[in-house]
């Protein structure tokens, strides 16, 4: 009777084992589909624990049927060593299998079948889906926030130009290659700036930004040409002087007002919002917090105590406040420090707080670059007769820059992500649009569908950002 | 002569700086104070709040000080990163090996898990969860019982309240169940590298950690019983449970996306600390006659933990900054009650928001060194 195995396949009942498995695991399938797909219930004369757990056993039993090594049939082998390779697996196969056939239909009948798509008033959203009729009428201020309909192009021909040009390094040749750090560093902010400044505002919003701006872009562009001598003492007066000569001296107001377009409206930044705003703020925040960041690091890794400690004091002050503390400060405490008759807009001291917040997360990522690098390079450096800044920036920087991507990425996701908090301060962006449309008494009812809306769009940005900060981990991967 | 003048210089200007940013901040801010009549100082604290917290641990109404209001805030705020930080440690590290399983399904599902809950900004799963999934949940009165007990509703969870009887001799048990827990490990080890013999330590805890409670309930006299919710009727429509514990809707909210967004990165971090120790690790265990077991207890565990440990500390440090995002849902945390009602009240911005932020800072700086305290416990030991 020894030969006679009813339990475990072998090479005689083989094929017999095959086909009672793969039946009774496509059984257990069908059941739970034709359950959730068409409310048709095979078991249902059974009593309720035994309908409900019967294609879990079903189909169990039916995967350790065919839970055959070797078969020799090829997409049996694939089956069993993904997701059948024992008992517990299989049954928690089994399970997910489960749960993602249950959750389709409703998943699928929310977002689509039962949804409303069509006209503009809250009357056709009668069903029992999602009312897509909401955002599409709410589309406006979500994307622009209280930014007046009539000038919304502005913010539109804005990013389009920005984007074209910030797609120029895909089409550079390699004559023009060389020159793109520096265009990407010091021109294309500046061209951005003067964009969101002249263009979306339209009028007085980041004076003393601007004086800051411009002064220290164009010490940059002369430093140069200063020989490496001077170059210290050059970065330690000029730009300063230059923002003191640019703001009491050369570059009155009248001067911004002249630049102004014709026919232009001033459009304060209380109106901006939306998910326009969430890109004005990640752009600028990006802009800055990176040699803000860079500076720390290096400050840190100093040779001289005071500059180092005071770098630890900032990078660990900021790392150990959360960021609403902070923008409670710069809404409330902030102004307090200031000289009466000084007033900075709220969008800029929102600017200013989320960049020195997330400049200490930057330097902490560069100085773990920096100390990942070996001493050797450092001190190849210095034979050669390098000094700190040259040799910083020719030697360690690219090297240690290339290191922390992945670092670095994660910190810009992490403040995109962040941007929804500037409610504190009262500014709404695509997160606060979605509040306060959902209080509007003739939209009541629609929080779902507005967070799921601005989720998706979430989403889709950071998944971009990370898939491309992996490709970029990738492409500059070097071997050591 | 050992310093130049170029090693000073630079040092010099930057404490100018810092202490000239410094002092016009602090003038400025005198003036100003002057100007519209508020005096610094932190003498408010002992005054009388006059406003009422939703949801407090400790005894609190407007008649006790502002700076019982801030420990109800400040303990508000630790009761949801501490239930955060177990939700999200649990949670990451299953995900996290789950994306280690030669399941596909399995694997998939993890991963999807991941990038799904971590793209998504907290804020935004915050509102979610308040003001969009939670807000779906039954009035009172509809509400079915979970198990009898437990009530899910639009106004909260409530649960059965503990009622002891002599808690005390109960909790003397399990410190007693844990101290020989403690003896008898030592007493195994020793008698392993002695005699080489192996005594069942795990199931000797297990039984005695069952044992003396057990014993406590029978001689010491500890009673335990339930105190149910029961549904009560306010008015024709207004119903509300009394009894038992409740836990606020924004508590529930709170706790489920943080610890649902934190526990994606915890598994990140699991899943790059077991795959940071090489597979010779593994293989040379196994090859010495360790059972799979102790090759994950004895191997495997100790160096993936040393690779796993800061980063997740850093998760933690997140969690407890991001409990902060409690103001947007009206929880009661230091944040809603201190740096906002209290601010409102007093006017005193600037004492506030310093209290608030050095509170946070101690709250970081004491998780960072009992992580790297246990960090340093765990660490190779190098000769």
């Amino acid at each position: 009777m020894s030969n006679i195995n009813f339990l475990k396949p072998d090479r005689t009942n083989l094929n017999t084992f095959l086909y009672l498995g793969s039946f009774l695991f496509f059984i257990s399938i069908l059941d739970v589909f034709l359950n959730s797909f068409f409310r048709l219930n095979l078991t249902g004369f059974l009593p309720n624990f035994l309908s409900f757990l019967l294609p879990l056993a079903l189909g169990f039993v039916g995967l350790y049927f065919i839970r055959i090594e070797y078969s020799g049939i090829k997409n049996l082998d694939l089956l069993n060593k993904h997701i059948n390779t024992n008992n517990f697996n299989a049954v928690l196969s089994l399970l997910i299998i489960f749960v993602i056939i249950k959750s389709l239909p409703p998943i699928l009948s929310w977002f689509v079948i039962d949804a409303s798509f069509a006209g503009d008033t809250k009357d056709v959203c009668t069903g029992s889906g999602a009312c897509w009729t909401y955002i599409k009428v709410w589309m406006r201020r979500f994307m622009y926030g209280m930014y007046p309909n009539a000038e919304q192009w502005r913010i539109n021909l804005s990013f389009v130009a920005l984007m074209l040009l910030g797609s120029v390094g895909y089409f550079a040749t390699d004559k023009f290659k060389k020159y793109l750090t520096l265009y990407y560093v010091v021109i294309y902010p500046l061209i951005a700036f003067l964009f969101i400044f002249f263009f979306i505002s339209g009028g007085p919003v980041f004076f003393d930004f601007s004086y800051g701006i411009i002064a220290a872009i164009l010490s940059i562009i002369i430093g140069f040409f200063i020989p490496s001598k001077f170059k210290f003492y050059y970065f330690l007066i000029v730009p300063l002087a230059l923002y003191i000569i640019l703001k009491y001296f050369l570059f009155f107001e009248e001067y911004i007002e002249l630049g102004k377009l014709d026919g232009l409206n001033w459009v304060e930044t209380g109106a901006w919002g939306g998910l326009s705003l969430t890109f004005i703020i990640s752009f600028f925040c990006l802009i800055f917090c990176f040699p803000i960041g860079m500076a720390f690091a290096l400050g840190r890794r100093s040779e001289f105590p005071l500059i180092r400690y005071i770098s630890v004091g900032f990078i660990e002050f900021w790392r150990g406040v959360p960021l609403i503390t902070v923008l409670f400060m710069s809404a409330v405490m902030f102004p307090m420090f200031l000289p009466e008759d000084f007033f900075i807009d709220k969008l800029v001291r929102a600017i200013i707080a989320i960049s020195l917040f997330e400049a200490a997360y930057v330097a902490e990522v560069i100085r773990g670059g920096l100390q990942a690098l070996p001493r050797g390079q450092y001190e190849a450096a210095k034979s050669l007769g390098m000094g700190y800044w040259k040799m910083h920036i020719f030697v360690i920087l690219p090297q240690a820059l290339k290191l922390v991507i992945p670092g670095i990425a994660n910190t810009f996701l992490a403040l995109v992500k962040d941007t929804p908090l500037i409610f504190v301060v009262g500014l709404l962006e695509i997160v606060g649009m979605l509040n306060l449309a959902k209080t509007n008494p003739k939209w009541l009812g629609f929080a779902m569908e507005g967070y799921v809306f601005a989720a998706i769009i979430f989403w889709i940005i950071c998944y971009a950002m990370s898939k491309y900060s992996y490709n970029l981990e990738q492409k500059y991967k070097t071997d050591r | 002569m050992n310093f130049k003048l170029k090693d000073i210089v630079p040092q010099l200007i930057t404490v100018l700086a810092v202490v000239l940013v410094f002092s016009f901040f602090t003038y400025n801010a005198q003036i100003n104070m002057e100007n519209r009549g508020i005096d610094f100082g932190y003498g408010f604290l002992s005054q009388e709040s006059s406003f009422d917290v939703q949801f407090s641990l400790i005894e609190y109404d407007g008649s006790h000080s502002y700076f019982r209001a801030y420990l109800v805030g400040l303990l508000n705020t630790i009761l949801v990163s501490v239930i955060g930080i177990i939700i999200a440690t649990i949670l990451g590290v299953i995900v996290g090996i789950a994306r280690l399983s030669p399941n596909y399904l399995i694997n998939k599902f993890a991963a999807f898990y991941v990038e799904f809950f971590r793209n998504i900004p907290l804020l935004l799963q915050i509102f979610f969860w308040y003001f969009a999934a939670l807000r779906a949940l039954p009035l009172p009165q509809d509400a079915e019982a979970m198990f009898g007990v437990f009530f899910l509703t639009i106004k909260g969870l409530y649960v059965p309240a503990f009622i002891w009887q002599n808690f005390n001799i109960f909790f003397y048990s399990i410190t007693a169940a844990i101290i020989s827990i403690i003896v008898i490990r030592a007493h195994a080890k020793r008698v392993q590298e002695n005699q080489g013999k192996q005594i069942p330590v795990f199931l000797i805890s297990i039984g005695l950690i069952f044992i003396f409670p057990l014993l406590s309930f029978l001689i010491g006299g500890v009673k335990l019983s339930f105190e149910v919710p029961v549904l009560k009727q306010l008015a024709t429509t207004s119903f509300i449970y009394e009894g038992g514990v409740s836990l606020p809707p924004e508590l529930i909210a709170l706790t489920l996306s943080l610890s649902l967004y934190t526990a994606t990165f915890i598994a990140e971090c699991v899943r790059a600390g077991i795959q940071g120790v090489g597979k010779g690790q593994k293989e040379a265990a196994a090859s010495i006659g360790l059972t799979p077991n102790q090759v994950l207890k004895l191997v495997i565990m100790p160096q993936a933990l040393r690779i796993i440990i800061p980063p997740t500390t850093n998760q933690y440090l997140n969690l407890t900054k991001n409990s902060s995002l409690a103001a947007a849902i009206a929880y009661p945390d230091l944040v809603l009650v201190f740096a906002g009602t209290a601010l409102m009240q007093t006017g005193k911005a600037i004492e506030i928001v310093s209290i608030t932020m050095f509170t946070y800072l101690t709250l970081s700086i004491s998780i960072s060194i009992l992580m790297n305290w246990y960090n340093k416990k765990i660490a190779i030991q190098e000769k």
